[in-house]
């Protein structure tokens, strides 16, 4: 191992160690109540009980579920009506102003009119991660689907190809590094938005349980479910990546030939 | 090759009136003007002109890319377009090969050679193993599994030049395929490309602005001028074939390449 590589490895582990150091220190020598801002070896002990509880994992799934299905939906509608959008013109005006006006929402704010139209369960939830993934993807997929180069189509119509081998053999290739990029930023879309509608009403899932134990000043387990929701969107969001560079591996190399 | 007395039934190409208007009123261009060509079956031609003479658009015309404003295209006998709608079978013998290599970045080069034949349903074996013949005729044996990016300019047109043959194609469209590479390479592909003209029997129309290319390649050279677009002239190459590059250094073929420079002159005047 060199020098360079050495300190790559060396200086993230030090400056997370010392900031870890600094936060117990401050918290052990300065007034700050427990309540409000728990030490980090409490918070891991904490966190060390949690996992070995099955409810947490109960919640856990629920939220995956909720922030999954959701990031789905948005990925199949964003895909698609980004497609029909890009190849249909004249459904591209139709729909612009509703694009444009949902876009211009604030998605959250609409979370509590989900709840009121789909109920408590998973299923509202389910339509707020939507609601959030929704435009990354869709917006992407968009101009990629537009940005698919006339010549490559002049191709296609040379071999006499039919509109669904444009779309598997062209299109979807063309589009794919573009709207797998959207699709990193909404899958943690999704996650904030399957939490959100817990927070909001519900009886289940990792936000419900963050609330929960806020209502229980359990401020160690709170920081507990934080850290648990943040591995968890870390998970989802190296899925995605690693997702394209399997899909789309002519893409990190790719000048266009 | 030498005969080019008109039998019908050896017209592979026959273009009649062929006239192309981009955009309307104050601001319309013509692209070309009353164009008429007859090419024989095996007949190689060149389009040769300036930028603007339309030559490239002539060949998309054909292609069943842009639909002619007025005329018609008929391949093998059938017209290429019915109205503005392109015919799926008068294009059906046609391949294009275009100035860019126009391969797929995420396809490796025998994917990208097979793509016509995969388009076409042939099974995945088959039209591999054919891809792999092809490689090897156009000198791209031992990079079939690469991918476009990994190759040089040369030879990314040497697979676009697979691709194009490997339907068997009766009618050869090549738009300045050669245009962006260096001399040698393109000298190089130039004689590929005759080699398997010859061989496949194939009718092919090659659009440049190079004038030794032309008359190195073509049995025919079609001289087009701008302003109007325009057809001004069609000069036949006498030289035997097989050609090699040495022709290029004989007197003959310099004179005919004085002679086609003054016949594109003169039509731009």
């Amino acid at each position: 191992m060199n020098n360079s590589s050495f300190w790559r490895i060396a200086l993230p582990i030090l400056s997370v160690s010392s900031f870890l150091l600094f936060w117990s220190w401050y918290v052990h020598t300065s007034d700050v109540s427990a309540f409000v801002l728990p030490a980090p070896e409490t918070i891991l002990k904490a966190l060390s009980e949690m996992i070995f509880d099955p409810k947490l994992w109960h919640h856990a799934k629920i939220t995956l579920t909720e922030a999954v299905s959701g990031f789905v939906i948005a990925v199949s509608l964003g895909i698609s009506l980004g497609f029909i959008m890009a190849r249909v013109p004249a459904v591209e005006w139709a729909m612009k102003p509703f694009i444009v006006l949902l876009q211009l929402v604030p998605k959250i704010a609409l979370a509590p009119l989900f709840i009121l139209w789909f109920g408590f369960g998973l299923e509202s939830k389910i339509v707020i991660a939507a609601a959030l993934a929704f435009f990354p993807v869709f917006s992407n997929a968009l101009v990629a689907f537009k940005s698919v180069d006339n010549g490559d189509r002049d191709v296609m119509t040379m071999l006499q190809a039919t509109p669904l081998q444009r779309l598997i053999l062209l299109d979807l290739p063309t589009a794919l590094p573009v709207v797998l990029t959207g699709m990193e930023v909404s899958v943690v879309m999704a996650m904030i938005g399957a939490i959100v509608g817990e927070f909001i009403g519900g009886s289940e899932g990792l936000g419900y349980l963050a609330v929960a134990y806020l209502q229980e000043l359990a401020v160690p387990e709170l920081f507990g479910v934080i850290v648990v929701l943040t591995l968890m969107g870390l998970l989802l969001y190296t899925l995605i990546g690693r997702l394209r560079a399997w899909f789309a591996p002519w893409h990190a190399s790719a000048e266009k030939a | 090759m030498s005969d080019l007395s008109v039998e019908a039934e050896a017209v592979e190409v026959s273009i009649r009136g062929l006239t192309k208007i981009f955009g309307e009123g104050e601001g319309a261009v013509t692209a070309i003007s009353d164009a008429d060509l007859i090419l024989q079956r095996g007949e190689f031609l060149s389009l040769l002109g300036p930028s603007g003479c339309g030559k490239t658009t002539l060949l998309r015309i054909v292609a069943g890319l842009e639909f002619p404003t007025e005329g018609s295209v008929d391949v093998r006998g059938k017209s290429v377009w019915n109205r503005h709608k392109r015919s799926k079978a008068a294009t059906k013998p046609i391949s294009m090969m275009f100035q860019e290599a126009r391969l797929f970045p995420w396809f490796t080069v025998a994917q990208n050679v097979a793509l016509p034949l995969r388009v076409a349903g042939m099974p995945k074996a088959q039209r591999i193993e054919r891809a792999h013949e092809i490689c090897e005729t156009v000198g791209l044996a031992g990079f079939e599994n690469h991918r476009p990016a990994q190759l040089s300019g040369g030879m990314r047109q040497r697979a676009s030049l697979a691709r194009a043959l490997v339907t068997d194609p009766q009618v050869l469209l090549l738009d300045e395929p050669f245009g962006a590479l260096d001399a040698m390479t393109r000298d190089a592909l130039n004689m590929e490309l005759m080699q398997v003209c010859a061989r496949a029997d194939v009718t092919t129309i090659l659009v440049t602005h190079s004038i030794a290319e032309a008359a190195f390649l073509s049995d025919r050279v079609v001289v087009l001028a701008p302003r109007p677009a325009r057809i001004t002239g069609v000069e036949a190459i006498p030289f035997p074939r097989p050609r090699s590059l040495d022709l290029q250094r004989q007197t003959e073929f310099q004179d005919m390449v004085a002679h086609l420079r003054t016949a594109l002159v003169g039509g731009a005047e």
